[in-house]
Protein backbone atom coordinates (compact mmCIF):
# COMPACT_ATOMS: atom_id res chain seq x y z
CA UNK A 1 0.00 0.00 0.00
CA UNK A 2 2.72 2.68 0.86
CA UNK A 3 4.80 2.01 -2.16
CA UNK A 4 1.99 3.15 -4.14
CA UNK A 5 1.39 5.93 -2.42
CA UNK A 6 4.90 7.35 -3.06
CA UNK A 7 5.24 6.57 -7.12
CA UNK A 8 5.06 10.03 -8.34
CA UNK A 9 2.90 9.87 -11.44
CA UNK A 10 4.90 12.15 -13.97
CA UNK A 11 3.89 13.39 -17.27
CA UNK A 12 4.90 14.88 -20.42
CA UNK A 13 3.73 18.49 -19.35
CA UNK A 14 5.46 18.00 -16.50
CA UNK A 15 8.55 17.77 -18.32
CA UNK A 16 7.70 21.01 -19.81
CA UNK A 17 7.48 22.66 -16.71
CA UNK A 18 10.73 21.14 -15.67
CA UNK A 19 12.02 22.34 -18.37
CA UNK A 20 11.68 26.45 -17.73
CA UNK A 21 14.45 27.10 -15.35
CA UNK A 22 16.87 26.33 -18.28
CA UNK A 23 15.16 27.73 -21.01
CA UNK A 24 17.22 31.46 -20.30
CA UNK A 25 20.63 29.12 -20.23
CA UNK A 26 20.65 27.40 -23.43
CA UNK A 27 18.80 30.13 -25.23
CA UNK A 28 21.68 32.47 -25.14
CA UNK A 29 23.93 30.47 -25.75
CA UNK A 30 21.93 29.87 -28.48
CA UNK A 31 21.62 32.83 -29.43
CA UNK A 32 25.11 33.00 -29.40
CA UNK A 33 25.74 29.81 -31.86
CA UNK A 34 23.16 31.16 -33.89
CA UNK A 35 25.21 34.73 -34.53
CA UNK A 36 28.61 32.56 -35.31
CA UNK A 37 26.75 30.23 -37.54
CA UNK A 38 25.77 33.09 -39.32
CA UNK A 39 28.84 34.60 -39.83
CA UNK A 40 30.81 31.40 -40.80
CA UNK A 41 28.08 31.96 -43.77
CA UNK A 42 26.15 28.91 -42.67
CA UNK A 43 22.22 29.90 -44.17
CA UNK A 44 19.07 29.62 -41.76
CA UNK A 45 18.68 26.11 -43.52
CA UNK A 46 21.84 24.91 -42.66
CA UNK A 47 21.76 26.42 -39.21
CA UNK A 48 18.27 24.93 -38.16
CA UNK A 49 19.62 20.87 -39.40
CA UNK A 50 22.60 21.60 -37.62
CA UNK A 51 20.34 22.57 -34.05
CA UNK A 52 18.08 19.83 -35.02
CA UNK A 53 20.48 17.22 -35.76
CA UNK A 54 23.89 18.12 -34.12
CA UNK A 55 22.08 19.54 -31.14
CA UNK A 56 25.06 20.29 -29.25
CA UNK A 57 26.29 24.01 -28.01
CA UNK A 58 29.94 23.55 -27.92
CA UNK A 59 29.68 21.11 -30.95
CA UNK A 60 28.27 23.94 -32.96
CA UNK A 61 30.28 26.92 -32.02
CA UNK A 62 33.36 24.32 -33.17
CA UNK A 63 31.86 23.31 -36.02
CA UNK A 64 31.19 27.28 -37.07
CA UNK A 65 34.76 28.19 -36.03
CA UNK A 66 36.21 25.42 -37.90
CA UNK A 67 34.45 26.38 -41.03
CA UNK A 68 35.21 29.95 -40.87
CA UNK A 69 39.15 28.65 -40.63
CA UNK A 70 38.81 26.48 -43.52
CA UNK A 71 39.55 23.29 -41.67
CA UNK A 72 38.95 19.99 -43.29
CA UNK A 73 35.90 18.14 -42.85
CA UNK A 74 37.27 15.29 -41.50
CA UNK A 75 39.23 17.09 -38.90
CA UNK A 76 35.71 18.79 -38.03
CA UNK A 77 33.85 15.54 -37.24
CA UNK A 78 36.70 14.25 -34.90
CA UNK A 79 37.17 17.15 -32.77
CA UNK A 80 33.02 17.31 -32.52
CA UNK A 81 33.34 13.00 -31.74
CA UNK A 82 36.06 14.48 -28.62
CA UNK A 83 33.84 17.32 -27.96
CA UNK A 84 30.76 15.15 -27.07
CA UNK A 85 32.17 12.18 -25.59
CA UNK A 86 31.53 13.20 -22.53
CA UNK A 87 27.60 11.91 -23.52
CA UNK A 88 28.64 8.68 -23.17
CA UNK A 89 29.12 9.34 -19.19
CA UNK A 90 25.80 11.32 -19.03
CA UNK A 91 23.94 8.38 -20.97
CA UNK A 92 25.23 6.04 -19.24
CA UNK A 93 24.29 7.29 -15.89
CA UNK A 94 20.81 8.02 -16.65
CA UNK A 95 20.39 4.44 -18.05
CA UNK A 96 19.33 2.85 -14.86
CA UNK A 97 16.21 4.87 -14.56
CA UNK A 98 15.42 3.62 -17.93
CA UNK A 99 15.62 -0.12 -17.85
CA UNK A 100 12.48 -1.07 -18.29
CA UNK A 101 11.71 1.10 -21.36
CA UNK A 102 12.03 -0.24 -24.58
CA UNK A 103 16.05 -0.09 -26.88
CA UNK A 104 13.78 2.17 -29.46
CA UNK A 105 12.49 4.36 -27.17
CA UNK A 106 15.68 4.81 -25.37
CA UNK A 107 17.68 5.31 -28.09
CA UNK A 108 15.04 8.38 -28.93
CA UNK A 109 15.45 9.42 -25.30
CA UNK A 110 19.54 9.45 -25.89
CA UNK A 111 19.25 11.36 -29.10
CA UNK A 112 17.96 14.61 -27.22
CA UNK A 113 20.42 13.80 -23.85
CA UNK A 114 22.28 17.68 -23.07
CA UNK A 115 24.00 18.46 -20.05
CA UNK A 116 21.10 20.69 -19.11
CA UNK A 117 18.03 17.71 -19.37
CA UNK A 118 20.66 15.25 -18.01
CA UNK A 119 20.98 17.75 -15.07
CA UNK A 120 17.92 18.16 -14.83
CA UNK A 121 16.50 15.08 -15.48
CA UNK A 122 18.90 13.16 -12.02
CA UNK A 123 17.39 15.35 -9.41
CA UNK A 124 14.40 14.44 -10.84
CA UNK A 125 14.44 11.24 -11.42
CA UNK A 126 15.20 9.85 -8.31
CA UNK A 127 12.54 8.84 -6.00
CA UNK A 128 9.89 5.96 -7.41
CA UNK A 129 8.34 7.35 -10.44
CA UNK A 130 5.67 6.24 -13.11
CA UNK A 131 5.98 7.62 -16.83
CA UNK A 132 9.67 8.63 -16.51
CA UNK A 133 9.46 8.01 -20.66
CA UNK A 134 7.07 10.33 -21.40
CA UNK A 135 8.08 13.29 -18.53
CA UNK A 136 11.87 12.81 -20.48
CA UNK A 137 10.26 13.42 -23.98
CA UNK A 138 8.46 16.64 -22.59
CA UNK A 139 11.60 18.10 -21.15
CA UNK A 140 13.68 17.17 -24.56
CA UNK A 141 11.04 18.03 -26.68
CA UNK A 142 10.83 21.54 -24.84
CA UNK A 143 14.52 22.00 -24.34
CA UNK A 144 15.24 20.74 -28.59
CA UNK A 145 12.84 23.44 -29.64
CA UNK A 146 14.18 26.48 -27.75
CA UNK A 147 17.81 25.21 -29.23
CA UNK A 148 16.44 25.39 -32.59
CA UNK A 149 14.57 28.77 -31.85
CA UNK A 150 17.55 30.42 -30.12
CA UNK A 151 19.99 29.43 -32.87
CA UNK A 152 17.45 30.83 -35.57
CA UNK A 153 17.31 34.18 -33.42
CA UNK A 154 20.78 34.16 -33.14
CA UNK A 155 21.37 33.85 -36.75
CA UNK A 156 18.45 36.73 -38.14
CA UNK A 157 19.18 39.61 -35.11
CA UNK A 158 22.57 38.86 -34.26
CA UNK A 159 23.85 41.74 -35.61
CA UNK A 160 20.86 43.89 -33.93
CA UNK A 161 21.40 42.93 -30.22
CA UNK A 162 24.98 44.56 -29.31
CA UNK A 163 26.60 43.14 -26.21
CA UNK A 164 24.41 40.62 -24.35
CA UNK A 165 27.09 40.66 -21.54
CA UNK A 166 25.34 43.46 -20.78
CA UNK A 167 22.30 42.02 -19.26
CA UNK A 168 24.19 39.33 -17.58
CA UNK A 169 22.97 36.44 -19.62
CA UNK A 170 26.52 35.07 -20.48
CA UNK A 171 26.02 33.84 -16.65
CA UNK A 172 22.79 32.00 -17.21
CA UNK A 173 24.81 28.55 -18.03
CA UNK A 174 27.00 28.49 -15.39
CA UNK A 175 24.61 29.90 -13.00
CA UNK A 176 22.70 26.44 -14.48
CA UNK A 177 25.45 23.96 -13.74
CA UNK A 178 25.63 25.82 -10.37
CA UNK A 179 21.94 25.21 -9.56
CA UNK A 180 22.00 21.41 -11.03
CA UNK A 181 25.51 20.35 -8.23
CA UNK A 182 23.97 22.32 -5.37
CA UNK A 183 20.90 20.33 -6.16
CA UNK A 184 23.02 16.92 -6.18
CA UNK A 185 24.38 17.21 -2.73
CA UNK A 186 21.42 18.70 -1.23
CA UNK A 187 19.46 15.52 -2.59
CA UNK A 188 22.07 12.93 -1.74
CA UNK A 189 22.71 14.29 1.62
CA UNK A 190 26.25 12.68 1.90
CA UNK A 191 28.26 15.60 2.23
CA UNK A 192 30.91 14.83 3.33
CA UNK A 193 31.38 12.32 0.19
CA UNK A 194 30.03 14.54 -2.42
CA UNK A 195 32.42 17.88 -0.83
CA UNK A 196 35.47 15.09 -1.57
CA UNK A 197 34.20 14.92 -5.13
CA UNK A 198 33.02 18.21 -6.07
CA UNK A 199 37.05 19.17 -4.31
CA UNK A 200 38.56 15.82 -7.04
CA UNK A 201 37.11 17.42 -10.29
CA UNK A 202 37.86 20.82 -9.79
CA UNK A 203 41.57 19.78 -8.94
CA UNK A 204 41.55 17.19 -11.62
CA UNK A 205 40.07 19.93 -14.17
CA UNK A 206 42.82 22.24 -13.18
CA UNK A 207 45.71 19.69 -13.33
CA UNK A 208 44.22 17.83 -16.99
CA UNK A 209 44.01 21.62 -17.91
CA UNK A 210 47.42 22.46 -18.12
CA UNK A 211 48.14 20.17 -20.96
CA UNK A 212 44.58 19.56 -22.83
CA UNK A 213 41.63 21.24 -24.76
CA UNK A 214 39.10 22.22 -22.11
CA UNK A 215 36.48 19.59 -23.43
CA UNK A 216 38.45 16.78 -22.22
CA UNK A 217 39.61 18.39 -19.32
CA UNK A 218 36.15 18.09 -18.08
CA UNK A 219 35.82 14.44 -19.00
CA UNK A 220 39.13 13.50 -17.42
CA UNK A 221 38.30 15.67 -14.20
CA UNK A 222 34.45 13.48 -14.62
CA UNK A 223 36.04 10.30 -14.67
CA UNK A 224 38.59 10.99 -12.05
CA UNK A 225 36.30 11.78 -9.54
CA UNK A 226 33.80 9.18 -9.95
CA UNK A 227 36.32 6.87 -9.24
CA UNK A 228 37.78 9.13 -6.40
CA UNK A 229 33.82 8.66 -4.88
CA UNK A 230 33.57 4.98 -5.48
CA UNK A 231 36.87 4.50 -3.76
CA UNK A 232 36.01 6.56 -0.69
CA UNK A 233 32.82 4.43 -0.17
CA UNK A 234 35.28 1.20 0.40
CA UNK B 1 18.39 29.18 -48.42
CA UNK B 2 20.73 26.60 -49.46
CA UNK B 3 22.68 23.90 -48.72
CA UNK B 4 26.45 23.11 -49.64
CA UNK B 5 27.68 19.72 -50.37
CA UNK B 6 30.21 20.15 -47.57
CA UNK B 7 27.77 21.66 -45.08
CA UNK B 8 26.01 18.05 -45.83
CA UNK B 9 29.29 15.90 -44.93
CA UNK B 10 29.45 17.90 -41.76
CA UNK B 11 26.05 17.82 -41.12
CA UNK B 12 26.22 13.53 -40.67
CA UNK B 13 29.35 13.28 -39.87
CA UNK B 14 29.07 15.72 -36.68
CA UNK B 15 25.39 14.42 -36.21
CA UNK B 16 26.36 10.56 -36.34
CA UNK B 17 29.42 10.91 -34.10
CA UNK B 18 27.47 12.61 -31.08
CA UNK B 19 24.59 10.52 -31.50
CA UNK B 20 26.23 7.06 -30.77
CA UNK B 21 27.50 8.21 -27.47
CA UNK B 22 24.79 9.80 -26.66
CA UNK B 23 22.62 6.85 -27.26
CA UNK B 24 24.45 3.71 -26.62
CA UNK B 25 24.60 3.46 -22.83
CA UNK B 26 20.98 4.02 -22.70
CA UNK B 27 20.12 1.36 -25.43
CA UNK B 28 22.43 -0.63 -24.07
CA UNK B 29 23.83 -0.82 -20.29
CA UNK B 30 19.79 0.08 -18.75
CA UNK B 31 19.35 -4.04 -20.42
CA UNK B 32 22.63 -5.35 -18.31
CA UNK B 33 23.20 -6.36 -14.51
CA UNK B 34 26.45 -4.14 -14.11
CA UNK B 35 28.60 -5.14 -11.76
CA UNK B 36 28.61 -2.95 -7.70
CA UNK B 37 31.38 -0.92 -8.88
CA UNK B 38 30.51 0.01 -11.99
CA UNK B 39 26.93 1.05 -10.52
CA UNK B 40 28.93 3.56 -7.42
CA UNK B 41 30.68 4.76 -10.22
CA UNK B 42 27.87 5.91 -12.49
CA UNK B 43 25.88 7.73 -9.15
CA UNK B 44 28.81 9.98 -8.52
CA UNK B 45 29.08 10.87 -12.32
CA UNK B 46 26.59 13.84 -12.31
CA UNK B 47 28.24 15.40 -9.51
CA UNK B 48 31.37 15.29 -10.92
CA UNK B 49 30.42 16.17 -14.59
CA UNK B 50 28.42 19.13 -13.22
CA UNK B 51 31.57 20.03 -11.04
CA UNK B 52 33.82 20.18 -14.16
CA UNK B 53 31.14 22.30 -16.21
CA UNK B 54 31.18 25.00 -13.37
CA UNK B 55 35.27 25.32 -13.07
CA UNK B 56 34.75 25.61 -16.96
CA UNK B 57 32.37 27.93 -17.82
CA UNK B 58 32.82 29.84 -14.88
CA UNK B 59 36.66 29.96 -14.28
CA UNK B 60 37.57 29.85 -17.98
CA UNK B 61 37.05 31.54 -21.34
CA UNK B 62 38.12 29.66 -24.89
CA UNK B 63 41.59 27.34 -23.69
CA UNK B 64 42.72 29.69 -20.78
CA UNK B 65 42.22 30.70 -17.10
CA UNK B 66 39.93 33.77 -16.40
CA UNK B 67 42.28 36.47 -15.39
CA UNK B 68 40.78 36.78 -12.09
CA UNK B 69 41.41 40.41 -11.21
CA UNK B 70 40.25 41.86 -14.87
CA UNK B 71 37.29 39.49 -15.34
CA UNK B 72 35.30 39.39 -12.22
CA UNK B 73 32.02 37.15 -13.06
CA UNK B 74 33.97 34.55 -10.65
CA UNK B 75 32.46 36.54 -7.36
CA UNK B 76 28.84 35.66 -9.40
CA UNK B 77 29.38 31.61 -8.32
CA UNK B 78 28.61 33.07 -5.02
CA UNK B 79 25.70 34.68 -4.82
CA UNK B 80 24.32 32.33 -6.97
CA UNK B 81 25.64 28.93 -5.01
CA UNK B 82 23.85 30.50 -1.82
CA UNK B 83 20.44 30.82 -3.58
CA UNK B 84 20.68 27.67 -5.09
CA UNK B 85 21.61 25.97 -1.66
CA UNK B 86 18.88 27.89 0.35
CA UNK B 87 16.18 28.16 -2.60
CA UNK B 88 16.45 24.34 -4.28
CA UNK B 89 14.64 26.41 -6.95
CA UNK B 90 16.66 26.19 -10.41
CA UNK B 91 14.77 29.10 -11.88
CA UNK B 92 15.88 31.68 -9.03
CA UNK B 93 19.42 30.02 -9.02
CA UNK B 94 19.72 30.79 -13.20
CA UNK B 95 17.75 34.67 -12.51
CA UNK B 96 20.29 34.93 -9.33
CA UNK B 97 23.39 34.29 -11.70
CA UNK B 98 21.83 36.42 -14.42
CA UNK B 99 21.14 39.84 -12.02
CA UNK B 100 24.75 39.17 -10.05
CA UNK B 101 26.60 39.03 -13.46
CA UNK B 102 24.86 42.26 -14.57
CA UNK B 103 25.52 43.74 -11.80
CA UNK B 104 29.07 43.33 -11.70
CA UNK B 105 29.09 44.23 -15.54
CA UNK B 106 27.36 47.41 -14.64
CA UNK B 107 29.60 48.03 -11.54
CA UNK B 108 32.80 47.40 -13.38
Amino acid sequence: MSEKTTVENLTFRQGVIDCIPTLLGYLSIGFAAGVIEATAGMSLLEIALLSLFLYAGSAQFIVAGMLTAGAPIMSIIVTVFFVNLRHLLLSAAIAPNFAKYSPLKNMLIGAQLTDETFGVAINRLTGPVANADKWMFGLNVTAHLNWIVANLLGALLGGWIADPERYGLHFALPAMFIGLAAMVVMQRKRYKQDLLVIACSAGSFALAFIWLPSYIAVMVAAVTAAIAGVVMEK
Amino acid sequence: MSISKEFVWILIGTALVTFIPRTLPLVFISKLELPEYVKKFLTHVPLAVMTALVVQSVLTSGEEWLSFGENLQWIALFPTLAVAVVTRSLLLTVLTGIATAALLVWLI
